[in-house]
């Protein structure tokens, strides 16, 4: 009987065959902590009676939720962070770098068929390279950094393959909601969602990465796209080693397969207050914005950037809009930059910030008063997400969050 | 037990807002627990009281926070009809005990309920509603009442040795 990747991800982890439902203590090649979960998880190490973390190069470390650090408290967690970076010689890209997810893999730090953890819900995202990756909480690091291992349970998978071309302005970020929108938010709770299909072969890595980065949206542990040449380039460039093929056997055993057509995709969004709560951009245009933010680990690539600016061209934001733009890194802001994307946003009226998880996060700056709405090409909507509980976030695609930016109300990309 | 029920798809940041997450200390995490989302919680929680939701309790981010600022209210078991996964480990990982209820939704708001672990079930009202057992894997952790506790009793881990069906 045939394996899925991600059971063979976990068989030649542990270096013998693994199925779907066997729980196991597997090494892991990676593990990431950021500014809001990383000090609970040294804290942790240390409870645990850990002395030297197992492996310090493969600890990822860096800031981006509440940077430069926005209160006296974060300000304490990031100098708490870095003396134990210091002490255990773990590289810290602190606050230089950006947005964890999309830095762990511009940097190489991730291959095709590794073990890797994160103690942040979407490390799902590096499932775009191949990898098996999945968020863990703070207690389960502590626990990682100690032992360099941690138990899991491997998943079932389900096959969702991508077939059709996307219509003009129309793109990765549509297709997740799309997905979102049918499978649910629990839909795949405890399984791997793996993207296949000719849709997603022919993508470049930053719509691979919109895709596995919603992964959790939907409850999975994981997502995650079979390396493929597109993949194989990506690791060349920076650095990594030559091809070997991963991918599910054609008799693998999957929970539940699915298609998704993406021909007649209309642009999507995820309504207030679930990301399962998703509609065509039809439904809700003329819903007045009053804060669009472009940006995330999600949509913040030089290529979402790109997609906004195609849409935006020479006109400009509407004035009723405050425009946050902010790029996922700063590899990411200096392509923009190169490109004159960034004076393009500023000179149409955005305020464009340094890399960092921005009003995502909800705690740091770009938070929402009562009654407000935000269009945010960000990963969640939930109540309270960007601010008070009383406001409302709408969720969408860069092209998509352009386009209401110019009118001051949710647009169709199409119709600009 | 007294029990606040809650509805399908609590996120986290409706447990515990992105704004206080520079917090760690349970006690203080309960200040704000259900801030804004449900504000009478923090304000009249009693320790031993419950949390009960219905489908994909939890969902959201792995801040930890969460599970942590319901033990700091002094909430011991949360139960619900299922539980996004990230938040089932870290309820397990932090000694919050995690109870799957396929019934959860016919446990009413502010009634009292017993749970009886030995015969697996939850009484409610005239109710007597089967919880399921916590997975085996995770029963070694929710006994010593922790990851940390756990990890602690361990000098090394056995790699991939425990696989089993």
């Amino acid at each position: 009987m045939g394996a899925t990747i991600v059971e063979k991800i976990f068989s030649s982890r542990c270096g013998s065959p693994v199925r779907t439902g066997d729980v196991v203590m597997a090494p892991v090649d990676g593990a990431m902590i950021h500014d809001i979960t990383g000090p609970l998880a040294i804290q942790k190490f240390y409870e645990m009676g850990g002395v030297r973390v197992f492996s310090p190069s493969k600890v990822i470390m860096l800031f981006d939720h509440q940077v430069p650090a926005d209160s006296i408290e974060a300000a304490e967690n990031q100098v708490f962070m870095r003396k134990f970076a210091a002490e255990q010689s773990i590289y810290n890209y602190d606050i230089h770098e950006g947005v964890c997810h999309q830095v762990t893999l511009e940097k190489g730090r991730v291959h095709p068929g590794d073990l890797v953890v994160g103690a942040d819900s979407h490390t799902c995202m590096y499932g775009a390279v191949g990898a098996f990756a999945t968020g863990i909480g703070s207690t389960d690091m502590g626990f990682v950094l100690k032992f360099g291992s941690l138990y899991f349970r491997v998943p079932e998978s389900i096959r969702a393959e991508v077939t059709g071309e996307f219509q003009h302005r129309v793109g990765a970020k549509d297709l997740i909601l799309m997905m979102a929108g049918k499978i649910g938010a629990d839909g795949a709770t405890y399984k791997a969602i793996e993207f296949t299909g000719e849709t997603v072969g022919g993508m470049e890595m930053a719509d691979r990465m919109t895709c596995t980065n919603m992964a959790i949206e939907m409850g999975a542990k994981a997502g995650i796209v079979p390396p493929d040449e597109v993949t194989w380039r990506y690791m060349a460039e920076r650095g990594g080693a030559a091809p070997v093929p991963l991918a599910s056997d054609p008799d693998a055993t999957y929970a539940e397969k699915r298609t998704f057509e993406v021909s007649d995709l209309a642009p999507q969004v995820a309504i207030p207050h679930n990301v399962d709560q998703v509609v065509e951009v039809g439904k809700v245009a003329g819903t007045p914005v009053d804060q669009v933010f472009i940006g995330s680990c999600t949509n913040g690539r030089f290529e979402d950037l790109k997609s906004a600016a195609e849409v935006l061209g020479s006109l400009s934001f509407s004035d009723r809009v405050r425009v946050i733009v902010i790029p996922a890194s700063r590899t990411e802001y200096l392509k923009a930059l190169r490109a004159g994307l960034i004076e393009q946003f500023v000179t149409a009226g955005a305020l464009v910030e340094a890399p960092c998880c921005g009003p995502c996060m909800g705690g740091a700056f770009g938070l929402l008063a009562p009654d407000e709405v935000s269009l945010s090409t960000s990963n969640r909507n939930f109540r309270g997400r960007q601010g008070s509980t009383a406001a409302s976030v709408y969720l969408c695609s860069p092209a998509t969050a352009a386009a209401s930016a110019i009118r001051g109300e949710i647009t169709d990309p199409r119709e600009v | 037990m007294r029990v606040w029920k809650f509805g399908d798809n609590i996120d986290t940041d409706a447990i515990i807002p992105g704004r206080f997450l520079t917090i760690y200390d349970p006690a203080e995490l309960a200040r704000h627990a259900f801030e804004g989302t449900r504000d009478e919680f923090r304000l009249n929680v009693q320790k031993g009281d419950v949390v009960v939701g219905g489908r994909n309790f939890g969902c959201g981010s792995s801040r930890e926070h969460a599970p942590l600022s319901l033990k700091g209210a002094g909430v011991e078991v949360v139960i619900a009809r299922s539980f996004a996964r990230i938040f089932y480990r870290n309820a397990v990982n932090t000694g919050l005990l995690p109870i799957v209820c396929d019934q959860a939704d016919l446990i009413a708001d502010g009634s009292e309920i017993v749970i009886d672990l030995t015969n697996q079930v939850i009484i409610a009202g005239k109710g007597r509603l089967p919880i399921e057992p916590v997975p085996g894997f995770l029963n070694a952790i929710v006994e010593k009442g922790g990851l940390v506790e756990y990890a602690r009793s361990l000098t090394e881990v056995p790699l991939c040795t425990e696989s089993r069906r």
